[in-house]
């Protein structure tokens, strides 16, 4: 057994294990479990590497290697110990960036130490020195992209910058217009491979993955996260084709078809095509009401009189939105929840697959506040129990709550939603009669069993619970 | 401004125009409330408590010259002599029938609002009377009938034999006839509907009745409200049809159809009526408009010889004087907060707000009545046209069979040729790639919709795999080459143990609830 056959067989081993990791996600009962195996794999696949690379390394090179993970690991588990989970898409999309960042730097250094190295220095390599050119091209493309497109969703998230889409004039033909120069450039750098080239494509690519996030809307970044995800993964991928290492395509392979996937039930979600949401958001977010919607009058009502027809009803299922993270309310609606359950009222939720700003962003938060998940059901799997339900609690939700999805004139025509308005009473919690994300007003809020209650979520469901 | 509340004189009104509840409301809006002595005595509303919500108890002189006098039925000439100058009465007057009361009113100076002439539209919805009085009177009407009734309205089965469900018929599906349907379908009767407007259909089915339609090939002439208006005369043979067919298998019939300003039509002929099973009933809701049913009589039980009873009240709302004082009353609560805008007790009668316009029948002795037209919004469509066929977007056809293994095809052409021609190193990485790239859409698919964040952070952390690449390029060749991949390492390592982390934290905080609880939801009330 050589050494490099050690680390080939480590790394299988690892793959499957990493595997293992994401078939374990799918059941609650699992999921510790698999959480664990994408450990092992990884401890497993960094053993095998620093094995295989420390054999023929120099000390200094092996203590740089110890500094370097040992700070990463610091800064991570510190970053996992503080963040909170109102913040974590904010910092999915951070740690997307960094795995960019390494991908571009691996390309970098591909190139560096082969066509770059000087004459004779050069690595050996397995196959013409032009697959070779042509990998670092994509994977530096496809690293660069996810780097400054997950920061731009990172500033968005954590409300550094404003979420509002940007509009450039011809922002679709700048994005084909890059992709066609990416194609020009690789064809470039592998007749000649040259550091200018370079540079150029991976300044053209951060550029492209800067326009593309920037361009989209806040209420898209379920998708936009889920994308960069799969992005990431696909930079992953390159590296392995780049440094021919099947774990790292196994592995980038992987990360970027679950990426992909989640990215399509978003858009299904949004009945939306993918590449409408790449293309183009709607209007502004929060934007009022645009003319010839649909107007009436609202009726509100108070805290006290909320809490007086929960306590009467037999069944009440809440729908939560951004809104609820936002206004940080999961704790009050838990001890809401809670409070209800004790009486015998029979409390669920319902979660919008695009609900948040993050592919089950609703679940992790409800979790948090020690809401059980077996109460917190998924759209399809609440929508037909909504008309024998009793109150409805939509908290922060507005789109996905929108009756005009049935409506083919509508911008959000076809999109699945919860049919609240089935349901005997439904509460909107809102800070104002502003329309959502989609600028689509919400014929909801008219409806005859519809009553708002105004104001910030927390503190009003703070309200009821005094109430009750 | 002081709201006098006058005790009810006209025979057999047992509302009241304010209950405790409402009076605080009243209150709030910065009112003082006079209530005559004994006001709420058939509604079960004593002195006491309303004393005890803030109201002073008067006399009826004293309620009737209040600011604004707030009333159910309609005042007689001595109560109009008793209100004062400049005072304002808000009623039932039903100006479009009783154009002398409207002259009795313009005689004072006074003004007077018509509760009953509140424009049907979803602003004016919350102060509309006839809706909230005829919700209480499609409910009484199926209690009515159940009383007068012999049988269960639930079917059972017993030891002493099977019981059959009642079949109950109700005519037209506006507020009464939904609340009708309501109440019998829940006290367990088969109930079916009728209707001019077969698009009530669906509200007719979400409160447990069939909808029966007549046979037709234009739903109604004219109208256009999308309310009550007459139908042609075809129309009414084929309705008669199924009216006919209908009276003959139901035990109770429930007519609700009203036409405003006109005769109610008639729905049931006496043969009809013969036509029913002895035993039966019909409850005549229109009987004070010349009834739906042939035979019917205003505020009287009738017994046909066949033993059908027919009920003609009109006092239907009055036999639950509670709840309907409580509806009329917050009517007028909110008609107040409409005229109190400032919540300030200052009244302000705006004759530009249609709503204010059109209840005003007299103001200030001149006659406002009748008032001009209000739009109806109750039909958009018909205002509103659908957007233009362009801007719709075409259905994106399904993908056919043929196309899609013609895709596969290609695809699978395409990689064909590029595998064939690519070095073998390359090949082989290919064949991993593809390969793991159906593996990872199979597992992925199989992730429980809750734990997508977690499945993000985990995959997070595997693609934190990318250091792997770093370490096999550290200390090689170049010092760029090195420093780019501490770098790389650093950054990488962050993500693979910050990833694994909170994925561990996250998934500590799934817990399952109490084993019951799984099996407590579903809808079993329905």
């Amino acid at each position: 057994m050589t050494l490099t056959g050690a680390a080939s067989a480590a790394y299988l081993v690892s793959g499957l294990l990493f595997v293992l990791s994401l078939a374990g996600l799918s059941k609650h009962e699992t999921a510790k479990a698999g959480n664990g195996y994408g450990m092992a794999g990884m401890a497993l696949a960094l053993v095998a590497t620093v094995a295989l690379a420390g054999d023929d390394l120099e000390a200094a090179a092996i203590v740089a290697i110890v500094v370097a993970m040992a700070v990463g690991a610091a800064i991570g588990i510190w970053r996992a110990r503080r963040v909170e989970m109102t913040g974590m898409p904010e910092l999915i999309a951070l740690l997307h960036s960094f795995v960019g960042l390494a991908a571009v730097l691996v390309g970098w250094n591909g190139y560096l130490s082969v066509e770059g190295a000087p004459a004779g220095e050069a690595e050996e390599l397995g196959l013409a020195v032009e697959i070779h050119s042509a990998e670092v091209s994509i994977g530096v493309f496809i690293g660069a992209v996810t780097f400054t497109g997950s920061i731009v969703a990172f500033l968005k998230l954590s409300a550094r910058i404003k979420s509002n889409p940007l509009v450039l004039p011809g922002k679709n033909l700048l994005n084909l217009g890059a992709l066609a120069a990416f194609v020009v450039l690789t064809v470039v750098f592998v007749i000649e491979p040259n550091l200018p080239v370079l540079a150029v494509l991976t300044a053209l690519a951060l550029a492209l993955g800067w326009h593309l996030v920037a361009s989209i809307g806040g209420g898209d970044m379920p998708v936009v996260v889920s994308m960069l995800n799969s992005y990431s993964g696909w930079a992953a991928a390159a590296a392995g084709f780049l440094l021919d290492n099947d774990l790292l395509i196994i592995t980038g392979a992987l990360v970027g078809s679950s990426g992909a996937y989640l990215s399509y039930i978003m858009c299904k979600a949004m009945n939306r095509s993918f590449i409408s949401v790449i293309a183009g958001g709607f209007g502004n977010e929060g934007a009022a009401a645009t003319g010839g919607g649909e107007d009436g009058e609202h009726t509100e009502t108070t805290a006290a009189e909320v809490a007086a027809l929960l306590t009467d009803a037999r069944s009440v299922v809440i729908t939560p939105g951004y809104g609820m993270a936002v206004a940080h309310a999961q704790g009050p609606v838990a001890d809401l929840t809670r409070q209800l359950t004790d009486r015998g009222v029979d409390v669920r939720f319902g979660i919008h697959p695009v609900a948040g700003r993050l592919p089950g962003h609703m679940n992790v938060l409800l979790a948090e506040a020690k809401v059980p998940y077996d109460v917190v059901l998924e759209m399809d799997e609440v929508n037909d129990d909504l008309a024998a339900t009793d109150v409805v609690l939509v908290i922060g939700a507005n789109d996905t709550v929108n009756p005009s999805a049935a409506d083919p004139g509508s911008p959000i025509a076809g999109m699945p939603v919860l049919r609240v308005w089935e349901a005997g009473t439904v509460i909107v919690f809102k800070r104002s009669m502003n329309t959502g994300y989609a600028g689509v007003q919400n014929p909801l809020f008219f409806r005859e069993n519809t009553r708002m209650l105004f104001g910030d979520a927390r503190e009003r469901v703070e309200d009821i619970l005094k109430a009750l | 401004m002081i709201i006098g509340v006058p005790r009810e004189t006209s025979p057999g009104e047992t509302r009241v125009a304010a209950t405790p509840v409402t009076v605080r409301q009243l209150i709030d809006l910065g009112h003082e409330v006079l209530i005559e002595s004994g006001a709420g005595l058939a509604a079960s509303h004593a002195d006491g408590a309303y004393a005890e919500a803030g109201a002073r108890i008067g006399t009826a002189a004293e309620s009737w010259g209040a600011d604004v006098v707030l009333h159910v039925a309609k005042p007689s000439a001595h109560e109009i002599g008793l209100l004062r100058d400049g005072g304002v009465l808000v009623s039932l007057l039903a100006p479009a029938f009783d154009p002398e009361l409207v002259t009795a009113l313009a005689a004072r100076p006074i003004t007077a609002l018509a509760m009953d002439a509140v424009p049907r539209i979803s602003r004016a919805q919350s102060l509309d009377v006839l809706s909230s009085m005829a919700n209480i009177a499609g409910y009484r009407a199926v209690i009515e009938a159940a009383h007068a009734f012999g049988r269960f309205f639930t079917g059972q089965v017993t030891a002493a034999g099977k019981v059959p469900p009642a079949k109950v018929l109700i005519a037209g599906a506006g507020v009464a006839g939904l609340a009708a349907i309501g109440a019998a379908s829940s006290l367990g009767a088969i109930v079916r509907a009728t209707d001019v407007r077969p698009e009530v259909a669906d509200q007719i089915a979400s409160l447990g009745g069939e909808y029966v339609g007549v046979p037709a090939d234009e739903p109604q002439a004219g109208g256009g409200t999308g309310y009550a208006s007459v139908t042609s005369e075809d129309y009414n043979a084929r309705a008669a049809v199924m009216y006919a067919e209908q009276a003959r298998d139901v035990d109770i019939v429930i007519t609700t159809a009203l036409i405003p300003g006109r005769p109610a039509p008639r729905l049931l002929t006496a043969a009809m009526v013969a036509s029913m099973k002895p035993g039966s009933v019909v409850v005549d809701m229109a009987a004070a408009q010349g009834g739906n049913v042939e035979g019917s009589v205003p505020d009287q039980v009738v017994t046909t010889p066949n033993g059908v009873t027919i009920i003609g009240y009109t006092d239907l709302p009055g036999r639950l004087p509670a709840q309907a004082s409580q509806l009329y009353g917050t009517n007028l609560v909110n008609l107040l907060k409409l005229l109190t805008p400032g919540k300030d007790g200052q009244l302000v009668l705006d004759m530009d707000d249609v709503v204010v316009r059109a209840m005003t029948v007299v103001r200030d002795g001149e006659v406002l009545w009748p008032p001009p037209p209000v739009q109806v919004s109750a039909a958009p469509a018909a205002v509103a046209p659908p957007p233009p066929a362009p801007l719709a977007k075409p259905e994106k056809p399904a993908m056919t069979a043929a196309r899609r293994s013609a895709l596969v095809g290609l695809g699978a052409a395409v990689l064909f040729l590029a595998t064939a021609f690519a070095p073998n190193q390359l090949v082989g990485n290919l064949t991993v790639f593809a390969l793991a790239v159906v593996v990872g859409f199979y597992v992925i698919g199989h992730v429980h919709h809750a734990l997508h964040t977690p499945l993000m952070s985990v995959t997070n952390a595997i693609s934190g795999i990318i250091v792997v690449g770093a370490l096999l390029q550290l200390g090689h060749v170049s010092g760029v080459v090195t420093v780019l991949a501490f770098i790389a390492v650093l950054l990488a390592s962050i993500n693979v143990f910050g990833g694994f982390a909170v994925t561990r934290r996250m998934l500590g905080m799934f817990t399952r609830g109490p084993a019951t609880k799984a099996v407590a939801h579903s809808g079993a009330h329905r």
